[in-house]
Parts: C-alpha cells; sequence; structure tokens
C-alpha cells in the first residue's frame, strides 16, 4: 500500500495544544489563516494584530510577527503598522465584544479610510473570555449572563450587521460573511480569506472577513450542537455572502 | 471509491466530538483511551474511510492527519 499524506497541520501554526475550550471554532479560524498564510508564501511578512478576549494568544498559535493591542484598538493598530512598513501583509483578528462594542470607532474608521489592511472578525455572538456577556451581535431572545431572559430588543435593540453596515461605506474594497458550522462552509471561508489577503496584497484596499463561530462554553452547548444552533439559529440572522467585491 | 486513514495526534484532542459527526463513512469514534490533559482522543475505529478530509477540515485542534492509500500494482481507474 503507498500512502500519501493529503492534510497535514499548516507550517505557519505552532505545534501546541490550544487553551480553546473544546469544539471552540476559534481553532478553525486560526487553522484557516495559517493554510492561506502558507499557500500565498507570505509568512515572512506578514503582521498578526491580536485582540482583547479568548483569542488574546494568537500570537502563540500562529508563527507570525504579532502585536497584541488594547482592546478594540486593533484595526488602528494594523493601520500603523501597514502605513509604517507598507511591503508587510497585515491583519487583525477580533472578536465581536472587542470589534463590534468597544472597537467600534476604530473599526468604522479603518474601514473608511480604506486602510490596506485585511480585518478577520470573529462573530460568536457573546463575550466569551469573560463569562458569557451579551455583545452587539447577540441575538434577539439568546440568554446571556447580562440577559439571562434572553436580548430584549427594547432594551438592548437589536444585533449589528458588521458586514451590512461597513459595506455602506465607500472606500472598503472587500467585505464578506462565512461561517465554520460545517465542513462545506469552511472550505468557502478559506476561500474568502484567500481572497481577503489577495486584495491586500494587490494593493486594492481594505478586506473584511466576517467569520460565524460557535462558543459552545458560554452558549452553554456541547460542540455538535452549537454547530448545529450556528447553522439554524445565527445564519439566517447573519445571512452569507459578498458585500462589497473589489473592481 | 477512494481508500484512505485517519492520523491521531492523540495528546491535542479535547474530545469535542466535531470529526465524529462530521464524517459521512461513520468510521470515527471517542476512544476509551485518556490523554494527558484527560481527554479522550478519537479513533478510527474500523476502515472505510474514504480520503474526504472532513474530519480534519472540521477539527479545531488540527488533531487529524488524512492519508490516501494506493495499491501499489493496480490503478485504482
Ligand atoms: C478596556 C477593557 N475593557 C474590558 C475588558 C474585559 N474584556 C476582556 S475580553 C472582553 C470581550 C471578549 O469578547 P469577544 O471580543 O466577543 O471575544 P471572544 O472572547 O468571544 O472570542 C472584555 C469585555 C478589557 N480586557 N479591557
Ligand atoms: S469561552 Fe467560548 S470563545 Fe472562548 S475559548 Fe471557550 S468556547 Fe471559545
Ligand atoms: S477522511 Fe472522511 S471518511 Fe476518512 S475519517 Fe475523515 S471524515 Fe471519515
Amino acid at each position: 500500500m503507498k500512502e500519501t499524506k493529503i492534510f497535514e497541520k499548516p507550517k505557519s501554526m505552532i505545534d501546541v495544544t490550544t487553551h480553546y475550550c473544546p469544539g471552540c471554532t476559534h481553532g478553525v479560524a486560526h487553522r484557516l489563516v495559517a493554510e492561506v498564510i502558507d499557500e500565498l508564501q507570505i509568512q515572512e511578512r506578514t503582521v498578526a494584530v491580536a485582540p482583547v478576549g479568548c483569542s488574546v494568544f494568537l500570537y502563540n498559535y500562529i508563527n507570525v510577527d504579532s502585536y497584541e493591542a488594547a482592546h478594540g484598538r486593533a484595526p488602528a493598530v494594523a493601520s500603523a503598522c501597514k502605513r509604517l512598513l507598507p511591503d508587510s501583509v497585515v491583519f487583525s483578528y477580533q472578536g465581536d465584544g472587542d470589534l463590534a462594542s468597544i472597537g467600534m470607532a476604530e473599526i468604522v474608521h479603518a474601514a473608511n479610510r480604506g486602510e490596506k489592511i485585511t480585518v478577520i472578525f470573529i462573530n460568536n455572538a457573546i463575550y466569551g473570555m469573560t463569562g458569557g456577556q451579551m455583545a452587539p451581535t447577540t441575538l434577539v431572545g439568546q440568554k446571556a449572563t447580562t440577559c439571562p431572559l434572553g436580548r430584549d430588543p427594547k432594551l438592548a435593540g437589536y444585533p449589528i450587521r458588521m458586514c451590512e453596515m461597513l459595506a455602506t461605506l465607500q472606500a472598503p474594497a472587500y467585505i464578506t460573511r462565512v461561517s465554520v458550522a460545517k465542513p462545506k462552509y469552511t472550505i468557502k471561508a478559506k476561500e474568502a480569506l484567500t481572497k481577503a489577503f489577495q486584495t491586500q496584497i494587490e494593493g486594492k484596499g481594505f478586506s473584511f472577513v466576517e467569520i460565524l463561530s460557535t462558543c459552545p462554553t458560554n452558549w452553554g452547548m456541547r460542540p455538535v450542537d452549537a454547530t448545529n444552533w450556528l447553522e439554524e439559529h445565527m445564519m439566517p440572522e447573519f445571512p452569507l455572502g459578498v458585500f462589497k467585491t473589489p473592481e | 471509491m477512494a481508500k484512505g486513514r485517519v492520523g491521531v495526534n492523540e495528546e491535542r484532542c479535547k474530545s469535542c466530538g466535531l470529526c465524529v459527526a462530521a464524517c459521512p463513512m461513520k468510521v470515527l469514534r471517542i476512544s476509551d483511551k485518556i490523554n494527558k490533559k484527560g481527554y479522550r482522543p478519537v479513533e478510527q475505529f474500523k476502515e472505510g474511510c474514504i480520503a474526504c478530509r472532513m474530519c480534519a477540515i472540521t477539527c479545531p485542534d488540527v488533531v487529524l492527519e488524512v492519508f490516501r492509500l494506493e495499491d501499489d500494482k493496480a490503478c485504482n481507474a
């Protein structure tokens, strides 16, 4: 029998166990980013900006030069890095608490300036790291520690759809929403990440990939149930698609 | 149909079960072993893997490697 290896850990991923909870799809998103960095052969010139949130230790897992930004400020740090080192490939990786709550100003203005960076936005509809508080993306009726009876739109408004909002701006080049709920979506998510990095490399402008992701721990679900919940409840509320595409 | 097998990095596995659910051929299960972190790693418990990679694509911890198997002499056409 001849054996051919057809799947292995990407080279730019560091060979350690992550601190993520079992079944948390942050790990899937990390692997996709590392696969794309390998395939585009950009490891040496890529710079990551990690957020505050569960993915704060991104730099322990993806083997590229990295910053760790103050909460929500990753797009500002990424903007500065890209302007000073225009040949680098700069991406931020941010949760929904980080990007859509405390960091709302930074993301909107970086997008509006058309910074030539890539923003990877992990939307898991909750604050993971701090123990499951309501996020701007929490679904109506979804329970969180700060809305134990479920999000009430009369008190807390409705889930913010970041892609749709940023797509109203003129400057951004590529805006898309993908999911990692099931392998069939994950394959598409990787294509989107590839296109986002290519958009930056080709100097076409700001690229934004929202990845719908699970938080089994704070959703209070088994990992498989969490991927089903993501598909059944989050994906209708946050439709997948391309909202802006480079000329 | 292609033939395959998976390799399991047992110490990395967290028993989340996403690969077990993703496998169309149902050849994976959570084993009875226990790794150093206290998790029960996944195992391929029977033949029938078709090397589709769905398990590896869904794994958040890069636990799995997938191999395609080919007979040395026979061509697979
Ligand atoms: C200035 C500041 N305010 C608040 C916090 C507390 N804090 C840490 S992580 C976090 C939110 C994390 O949620 P999210 O961005 O959705 O990421 P996840 O953990 O779900 O991946 C908050 C509010 C902080 N570290 N710094
Ligand atoms: S708390 Fe949620 S987002 Fe954070 S590692 Fe655990 S499952 Fe993932
Ligand atoms: S490669 Fe496909 S058939 Fe083989 S174990 Fe993985 S999911 Fe199952």
